[in-house]
């Protein structure tokens, strides 16, 4: 990005930036009202119902309708709320999930921010969303909405714990914080995704291990069900949202499923290839088009992925029960911790012993 | 050094902010407003961080202290039921101290500041290294590998220490035992009993 500056100007380059940045934002804001259509419909048609249906063919315009519902509504603010806080929450939830965006390569070089550091900033981004969660909860003055973001907050440190160590293991076997780098060293066809990575095949089993828990502690950090007791209906009412209403209760869910796509765009990136497809073939015969061209074949198979894993998630919303609170607190802290413990030493004295990396 | 007009608004800005979230920190009258307004102080000092080029210090600095260090402040701050009103009062008997480490303060960042000019090079934020990361990994490893585990087992012992003081088994309280759930199957739960009729159990 810096290089582009310079290259074309300071006026030219930044406002080729904020184009990008623009783009970017209305584009995944459009595949959103999509996925939240799609995250219903998948729900229902486990249900064996029909979803959303009335809105537009298919029931494909429901997000916006809903959008517009949410806009035209009345703001309602509880007397005893702190109003600045209260307000505030919902805007750092939307900021920092889109914040983290700005860093997820969709194809080669199309990315707002290549950073070296871009795992790890991504890290670092998606840890600071608790705050829109605690101080939505303590703001509105509530008992239920405290209790809610209580539970998310130890939800949420508990398994970046994990989190972080399935990250660490990626890295070493990269060799790189960029997440350019990660997704190239997956570009030999689907046996050298990190799921599978076959091409490291004494790591295969370590690898799927991670894979499923990365998956699982995904779950618990967007607070999707079957970890979605900050907001259990049956005891907390709806959480820390219980007094949200209109437009920042729209800022919350839209900040929630940003954070949820990003997690599958993570899987996506760290696991499933990134925007390389399964079968490499043709290099010779692609190399004949337009760069872009190209580039959007490769953004297909990472919007392809991405959707994919989101599928898992909306399947997982409808098939899975609740878990109880100390069985979530005992999954992160007594398995996923020693286990991906366990799993960063054997991926680290296998580097270290094979010399794999790059 | 040489930087650009832009790194310059930018520094300025960002120094500004973090000075004025700083003084917010002391004057807010509600503590939890306080700890909201540290934590804008941690992240404009990562910002900072990155300005001079030491973009993982940035990272962990938000990840250590805005995402686990602070977190837990705000949690302690909210669940305690003081009131800050009443401790508030003679906060400003304490200026002296306040003072005294004020100018502690700024005497070790003047030493530093004047020790490190006349030794006339420039501080860079990667020596040797293509980035941040690989120059900190470099020396943490090799100069300092000691005082590097260390501080590890000190924190380790920290830890245990926080968890033995805490773990207390109370003998009357139902635990779950998971495995032994799932242990458990169809033939040690159900018996069949032939009841003749008219005799009961």
């Amino acid at each position: 990005m810096s290089a582009f500056i310079q290259e074309h100007g300071l006026l030219f380059g930044w406002l080729t930036v904020i184009g990008q940045i623009l783009l970017f934002t209305v584009v995944l804001l459009l595949s959103l009202a999509f996925l939240l259509l799609m995250d219903r419909k998948v729900w229902a048609a486990v249900m064996m119902r029909k979803g959303p249906n009335v809105v537009g063919p298919f029931g494909l315009l429901q997000s916006f309708a809903d959008f517009g519902k949410f806009l035209l509504k009345e703001i309602i603010i509880p007397a005893g709320a702190n109003k600045t806080v209260f307000l505030l929450a919902p805007i750092l939830s939307l900021t920092l999930a889109f914040a983290a965006w700005a860093v997820i390569p969709v194809a080669p070089g199309w990315v707002v921010a290549d950073l070296n550091v871009g795992i790890l900033y991504l890290f670092a981004v998606s840890s600071l969303g608790v705050y829109g969660i605690i101080m939505g909860g303590w703001a509105s003055n509530s008992k239920y909405p405290f209790l809610g973001s209580l539970r998310s907050a130890a939800q949420m440190v508990s398994y970046e714990v994990s989190i972080g160590f399935i990250i660490i293991t990626v890295i070493l076997l990269v060799g790189s914080m960029n997440l350019s780098d990660i997704a190239n060293n997956q570009s030999g066809g689907f046996w050298t995704w990190h799921v599978f990575s076959f091409n490291n095949i004494i790591l295969f089993p370590v690898m799927v291990v991670v894979f499923v828990m990365f998956f699982i502690s995904a779950l618990a950090e967007t607070n999707r069900p079957p970890f979605d007791l900050p907001e259990a209906e049956s005891e907390l009412v709806a959480g820390y949202q219980v007094e949200y209403s209109s437009t920042p209760y729209l800022l919350f869910m839209i900040g929630e499923y940003l954070n949820i796509v990003l997690m599958c765009s993570m899987m996506t990136l760290l696991f499933l290839g990134g925007w390389h497809g399964p079968i490499p073939f043709g290099e010779e015969f692609v190399s004949n088009f337009p760069v872009w061209m190209v580039n959007l074949g490769h953004l297909a198979w990472f919007m392809a992925k991405t959707v994919f894993c989101f599928f898992l998630f909306a399947l997982v919303k409808a098939v899975v029960p609740r878990y109880r609170y100390d069985q979530l607190m005992r999954l992160g802290w007594k398995i996923f911790l020693p286990t991906s413990l366990a799993a960063v030493f054997i991926v680290a004295g296998y580097v270290v012993y094979t010399g794999v990396q790059a | 050094m040489g930087l650009t007009p832009v790194e310059l608004i930018a520094f300025y800005i960002l120094a500004a902010i973090v000075t004025v979230s700083a003084v917010a920190v002391i004057a807010a009258k509600n503590p939890v407003h306080s700890v909201l307004w540290l934590i804008t102080a941690f992240f404009t000092s990562a910002g900072l961080l990155v300005l001079i080029g030491a973009e993982f210090l940035a990272m962990l600095l938000v990840v250590v202290y805005v995402g686990a260090v602070a977190v837990l402040f705000l949690f302690v701050v909210m669940m305690l039921d003081v009131d800050f009103v009443e401790l508030k009062q003679g906060t400003l008997g304490y200026w002296p101290f306040a003072a005294l480490v004020g100018v502690a303060f700024a005497a070790e960042i003047a030493l530093v500041t004047f020790a490190r000019a006349t030794t006339g090079d420039e501080i860079n934020a990667n020596p040797g290294a293509a980035t941040n990361a690989e120059a900190i990994g470099q020396v943490m490893y090799t100069e300092y590998l000691l005082l590097f585990q260390l501080s590890g087992i000190i924190l380790l012992v920290a830890m245990i220490g926080a968890i033995v003081l805490t773990l207390r088994h109370k003998p009357h309280v139902k635990r779950q035992n998971i495995a032994k759930q799932t242990a458990r199957t169809r033939k040690d739960a159900i018996r069949r009993i032939d009841v003749e009729s008219g005799k009961g159990l």
